[in-house]
């Protein structure tokens, strides 16, 4: 007896060194929203189950959802730290100070922080050229507008939905000199009941076509309820409003996800500022809706097409603030860096950046 | 600012406040019979995830309606008998119930995050619509809020003008008394609480069902917290508690406004508005305490032993 179970035991022992040697890859993601918010985390959730697909059994993946940005999302990536996760993927722009914080406390942990700007050893930054996809949307919304009314129902005011505020303006006016456009800041990534206030009370002062840059379906729902237009962030939202949607501005995480988890498993990672755009099919123009004019469905692909090319980038200079400055000469255009620093509003907007 | 622009602004005014009048509405009945229930938050995430839930599986928003109800009434039958039948304090059976009610429904709710439905429609009401300014305000809304007009109506009544609104007032102010005549006190309590929680479920489905027809964690943000503050604002009053609701939908969504119109006020200011609202009445209201004293059902929050004296 004594003998079967030194036997047992031994081959446990056994069995648990060889499932230790092929102890799968570690990944850990952190989400602001949660994974059914049909936006931002939803297409990151997506990009962690292709990652998962891709390496079959090779590489494990948790997430954490609903994480509030600040000293919670610190404990959260501490936790998955130290419950063994080899990468760590943060991903909403509240995430950076935490991020870089826990990764001084973990050094052989590899951490990726999406849409930041602090990089160190161990922590990577990658984000979307989102002014590209709405470079395009203000295109759409400048000639879907009857009342020459935009509404931006923005987030908080930092340089990525700055920049993108501007993008979606200057694109516009191209189209629609008269155009004008109004911003609401809402506070938040994602309340539904706050974003359909915001909706509301931009559709109340005559705005028709709804732009956002927060995570819920919920203003598009609105626009659908009181017959004006929308267009979808981050995810695919025709289904919300079928009539209201021009098209959605689709992310696509996967591809970055799995060259990144590859590179750490290889060893060959190195930390970087990564720009996925158009070109790298991590963003795209995604449902046009059927009932958009032919002109307004040329402009919107010879759009994408230029962009996509490299032909014309929104950022080209010259360029004044709506304060009267030259912000970018004549010929220059934005490297990454200072697209990361934009803090002026392009001439013509009537408002002024919260501080 | 255009009559226009003013007539949208009370319009969505009056949609914000809705959700804060029928919870108002039943927590009023619930403290007049001598009841504070703290639970109102629990129970109206409740009603918004159980409403949601009822009406994406059945397809239907009557049944979403129900569900909220009866769940509503069934989370404050729990309330009840702790306070009622085994005498627990008031005041921390109440936050246990918030506390319940917050987690249990993002637990229930979690398979349905972010899905949508075809919520209520606006219903137009013919001729009143018609009214010029008031019409577009009072009379393009969808059925629940017409059901809160009528509700308010309702409750007004009862409280004021029948029996049962004197027994209930009797047993809110002075329980030994009424036992002494032969009112069952804590059967009215019941049926008091079991009101108020079918209301908190009712304005729970309303979030889930109008307001924004999906589901999401913790969708009510404090709504069930600023209702009870609207009850002491309105000093018990069902006309007040009107009023009030539609001020607090205003102060919450002027910032929005302000802001499409181009004020330059910092938003974070502005989206304090409806919480500085509740401080500054809580602040005036106790500042005059005797006046408070009058106002409130005597017996507000005490537990009632018909084998005890007074």
């Amino acid at each position: 007896m004594k003998l079967k179970s030194l036997l047992i035991g031994l081959g446990l022992v056994a069995g648990l060194s060889t499932a230790q040697a092929e102890d799968p890859f570690k990944v850990g993601f952190v989400y602001v929203g949660p994974v059914g918010d049909h936006g931002w985390s939803y297409e990151h959730n997506r990009g962690r189950e292709e990652l998962e697909k891709h390496f079959g059994g090779k590489v494990k993946t948790t997430y954490v959802e609903n994480v509030s940005e600040g000293a919670d999302s610190e404990r959260v990536i501490t936790q998955l730290a130290k419950s063994g996760n080899d990468l760590i993927f943060t991903t909403s722009f509240g995430y950076m100070n935490p991020t870089i914080k826990v990764a001084k406390r973990f050094k052989k942990t590899t951490f990726e922080h999406a849409t930041g700007y602090k990089r160190s050893k161990n922590v990577g930054t990658y984000t979307l050229r989102t002014y590209e996809g709405r470079y395009v949307s203000g295109i759409a919304a400048g000639m879907m507008t009857k009342t020459n009314k935009l509404g931006y129902i923005a987030s908080f005011p930092i340089p990525e939905v700055i920049r993108d505020i501007n993008s979606v303006y200057m694109a516009a006016k191209t189209v629609n000199p008269d155009v004008e456009m109004k911003i609401v800041w809402v506070n938040t990534w994602y309340d539904p009941g706050k974003e359909t206030d915001a909706a509301n009370a931009l559709m109340d002062q005559g705005v028709d076509v709804l732009l956002q840059h927060t995570d819920s379906p919920a203003p598009l729902i609105a626009a659908e309820k009181r017959g004006v237009r929308g267009i979808g962030q981050a995810s695919d939202m025709s289904h919300f409003g079928p009539n209201a949607h021009i098209f959605s501005v689709r992310d696509d995480w996967a591809p970055y996800y799995i060259s990144t988890t590859e590179a750490v498993m290889n060893g060959t990672y190195k930390p970087q500022d990564f720009w996925g755009g158009f070109k790298d099919d991590m963003l795209s123009i995604a449902s046009i809706n059927d009932n958009l004019p032919a002109d307004v469905k040329t402009k919107i692909q010879t759009t994408y097409d230029d962009i996509r090319s490299g032909k014309f980038h929104p950022f080209t200079g010259p360029i004044m603030s709506n304060e009267g400055k030259l912000v970018i000469e004549a010929g220059h255009t934005l490297t990454d860096a200072e697209l990361a620093q934009v803090n002026w509003y392009v001439e013509g907007i009537k408002d002024s950046i919260p501080n | 600012m255009d009559a226009e622009l003013l007539s949208q602004i009370l319009f969505s005014a009056i949609k914000t406040g809705t959700p804060l009048l029928l919870i108002a509405l039943g927590e009023v009945i619930c403290e007049k019979s001598g009841v504070l229930n703290l639970g109102q938050e629990g129970m109206m995430l409740m009603g918004a995830v159980v409403g949601f839930l009822a009406a994406y599986s059945s397809g239907s928003v009557g049944l979403g309606v129900l569900g909220a109800i009866i769940i509503g009434m069934f989370m404050s039958l729990i309330f009840a008998f702790l306070v009622l039948h085994l005498g627990a304090n008031q005041v921390a059976t109440g936050l246990a119930l918030t506390i319940f009610g917050t987690g249990l429904s993002a637990f229930v709710g979690s398979d349905v995050v972010g899905q949508t439905i075809q919520g209520f429609q606006p219903i137009i009401i013919p001729v009143l619509s018609d009214i010029p300014f008031i019409g577009r305000i009072l009379f393009t809304h969808d059925l629940l809020v017409y059901v809160s007009f009528a509700l308010a109506a309702l409750v007004s009544y009862v409280a004021t003008k029948t029996r049962i609104g004197l027994i209930i007032k009797a047993v809110g102010e002075n329980p030994h008394a009424a036992n002494a005549i032969g009112i069952k006190v804590l059967k009215v309590r019941y049926l008091a609480i079991m009101f108020g929680g079918g209301m908190a479920g009712l304005s729970g489905a309303y979030m889930s069902l109008v307001y924004t027809p999906m589901w999401i964690e913790n969708m009510t943000s404090g709504r069930g917290w600023i209702a009870l503050a609207l009850v002491v604002f309105a000093s018990w009053r069902v006309g007040r508690i009107m009023l009030g609701a539609y001020l607090f939908g205003l102060a919450s969504i002027m910032h929005l406004v302000l802001q499409g119109m181009g004020w330059s006020i910092s938003p974070n200011l502005l989206a304090m508005l409806p919480y500085v609202a509740t401080v500054v009445v809580m602040v005036i209201i106790s500042a005059d305490h005797f006046k408070e004293k009058l106002l409130a059902p005597r017996s507000l929050g005490k537990p009632f032993d018909p084998r005890q004296m007074a």
